[in-house]
């Protein structure tokens, strides 16, 4: 009995392949992509407890335990890289979400459909450019012979000022930028929302006499609630995850502003590419993947608590 | 009826022509914290658009200007003393330049085609409910967003273990998909009745057929949204360049040769004239600020067409996965 059941589970569990082979092998492309360039560097995560050289290999080299996370904690490297980390992420999600809701609520406002388009085509575009151009921008505004704020100061008759050695400009700067760059993308999805809301209710509101500030406060604002609590979860989840790209551009090799600039995926880089230092780097990587992935479940655990439908998984 | 007549009566202020004598009021929906609220927004927008615009124009100012006033005035936000030197020097020489743009735009196209295809199909079989493992395919390509090894390994491995270092092919090949776009593309594909494929199943096609010649056609809007994303992530690639490409090739993908004319003086001589000149007579500051500009030039020119497709994926991208 029990074994005439088994082989029926097998027999479907082979007919199951069986009739979907088709839609399976549609999905072996990037099963594959994804095993070769994701699950296959896993392993080498082990690097983190040894002290790697090239000749032995990641799993020939002699294993020194957690002596690669004891000197960044030590060094208190970890700590200013978790803290600059961190704290920017804050303040892009905070500042972020506070100007990606006000601008929508003012597209909504504007009648012109003309005016509307044009201005969101021009909000939009600094999406599109690559980090390598913020950089040209960012040299263009900020260097000290030429740049363009020095020019006005310059012509104004202040002192210009040597912005690229001063650390602290660059959590300004770097916010500025960052909201610059991803302001207009991000406000598409609370406008979508704003969207979505029953027109019934603006009209309730009017009837009873309640004011454009009212009906702003009362109405949109408390809608968008649900949207704006699941944005900010997820970001908290991606909180040890910075915008490399930015980062890089704005800062790059400048160790004169790393005390106020320097983030994660910034000091990575710097240690494989110009160091050559793969244990440190590795430790880090690691440190941030574990902090990483018990941010992002505990957000989507409280997203599941709030409201099901929105969580992840 | 009479109670909707008349509170709408409310709501209408008779805004009295100003000067205009005993002009007929003019009726307008709008209270006085509406057109408050109205003139803010409209100012306010104005400002932010404009300061989103802001550095396109000074980049674009500043690579029409002629070196020589830039040096002793700075960059502003109109030409100084309009000059077409910097364009001048980099068409001169344009080996370099060409390169980079034929190699980036090979990438772009086979890229944004391959790896459309691949996410496509994936997107469809993983929207597919009567597809019993997809569910256990959805989590593994899902994971890889949860967890990763880090740069390091990951360097090591495809650098040294698949030995890409150096070729155009560690690049190309890692930009294909992410795991967003493929949720991107499966929610896309629910917009699919079920219907269509049921029909076709009825019909006798299989799966494939169904997936090509039913569903495909229908997710043309899908396929402009997820294609844009994938062209600008091959257009504006230089993050892996760095990593893998480095020195080793001759022709650079574009963003990556901008990247190196801005920060290495060497790579802005070598990109228009080869090493015989010397750098103090380049026009360096407005060379850096035309390269910038002929790196961008396609995406400006495609912009009006591509943005209404973008604000589309966004919107519904934002919806579940």
């Amino acid at each position: 009995m029990s074994r005439n059941g088994t082989s029926q589970a097998r027999k479907s569990l082979l007919r199951q392949l069986a009739d979907s082979k088709v839609l399976l092998l549609m999905c072996v492309p990037a099963i594959v992509f994804f095993v070769i360039f994701n699950y296959a560097p896993l392993p080498g995560a082990w690097i983190a407890f040894t002290n790697f050289n090239y000749r032995d290999g990641i799993f020939g080299s002699p294993f020194v335990g957690l002596r690669n996370f004891e000197f960044l904690i030590k060094s208190g490297q970890l700590w200013l890289l978790t803290r600059n980390t961190i704290l920017y992420n804050l303040a892009f999600i905070i500042l972020g979400n506070i100007l990606q809701i006000a601008i929508a609520i003012m597209l909504n406002e504007i009648r012109s459909t003309f005016f509307k388009k044009i201005s969101q085509a021009a909000m939009f575009l600094p999406f599109f450019i690559s980090a390598v151009l913020v950089g040209v921008i960012a040299f263009n505004l900020l260097n000290y012979d030429t740049g363009a704020i020095n020019a006005l100061i310059r012509q104004t008759g202040g002192d210009p000022i040597k912005i690229y050695s001063t650390a602290g400009a660059w959590p300004l700067i770097i916010i500025m930028v960052h909201l610059w760059q991803s302001t207009g993308y991000g406000s598409i999805v609370y406008f979508a929302a704003i969207m979505g809301i029953d027109r019934s209710l603006y009209e309730a509101a009017t009837v009873d006499g309640a004011s454009a500030w009212q009906r702003i406060r009362y109405v949109t604002l408390p809608s968008l609630k649900p949207t704006f609590i699941i944005l900010v979860l997820f970001s908290l989840g991606g909180i040890m995850h910075g915008n490399f790209g930015l980062f890089w551009n704005l800062v790059g090799n400048n160790a004169s502003l790393f005390q106020t600039t320097d983030i994660i995926e910034t000091s990575v880089y710097r240690m494989v590419l110009s160091q050559n230092n793969f244990t440190t780097s590795t430790a880090v990587g690691l440190y941030q993947s574990l902090f990483g992935f018990a941010l992002v479940m505990t957000a989507n655990w409280i997203v599941r608590r709030i409201n099901k439908d929105y969580a992840l998984f | 009826m009479t109670d909707r007549t008349a509170s709408e009566s409310n709501i209408i202020v008779e805004v009295e022509g100003v000067g205009m004598g005993p002009a007929k009021p003019r009726a307008i929906r709008l209270d006085r914290s509406d057109v408050v609220v109205q003139a803010i927004s409209y100012v306010t927008i104005t400002l932010f658009a404009l300061f989103c615009l802001l550095p396109f124009v000074l980049i674009l100012s500043a690579s029409f200007s002629s070196e020589a006033t830039i040096m002793k005035t700075g960059f502003g936000l109109l030409p100084k003393d309009f000059s077409l030197a910097a364009y001048e020097w980099i068409f001169k020489a344009p080996r370099q330049i060409i390169g980079s743009y034929i190699v980036t735009i090979t990438m772009t196209v086979f890229g944004t085609a391959i790896g459309l295809f691949i996410i496509a199909m994936t997107g469809y079989a993983l929207n597919r409910k009567d597809f019993p493992f997809r569910n256990h395919v959805s989590f593994f390509i899902y994971f890889t967003t949860l967890f990763s090894a880090g740069l390091a390994p990951t360097f090591l491995w495809i650098a040294r273990d698949l030995g890409l270092r150096g070729s155009y092919f560690a690049v190309f090949l890692q930009l294909l998909m992410t795991p967003w776009l493929i949720i991107l593309m499966k929610n896309f594909m629910r917009t699919v009745p079920y219907e269509i494929i049921e029909s076709g199943k009825v019909d006798g096609a299989g799966d494939f057929r169904i997936f090509a010649q039913l569903c495909l056609p229908m997710m043309k809007p899908a396929l402009a949204t997820i294609g844009l994303f994938l062209a600008l992530s091959y257009w504006n690639e230089w993050y892996l360049s760095s990593l893998y490409l480095g020195s080793t090739v001759e022709f650079k993908p574009l963003q990556y040769h901008l990247y190196n004319i801005i920060n290495t003086a060497n790579a802005l001589r070598n990109s228009v004239a080869g090493s015989n000149v010397s750098i103090t007579n380049l026009p360096s500051n407005t060379l850096k600020m035309a390269s910038a500009i002929v790196a961008i030039g396609p995406i400006l020119l495609l912009y009006p067409f591509i943005q209404k497709y973008f604000v589309s994926g966004i919107t519904i991208g934002a919806v579940k996965g």
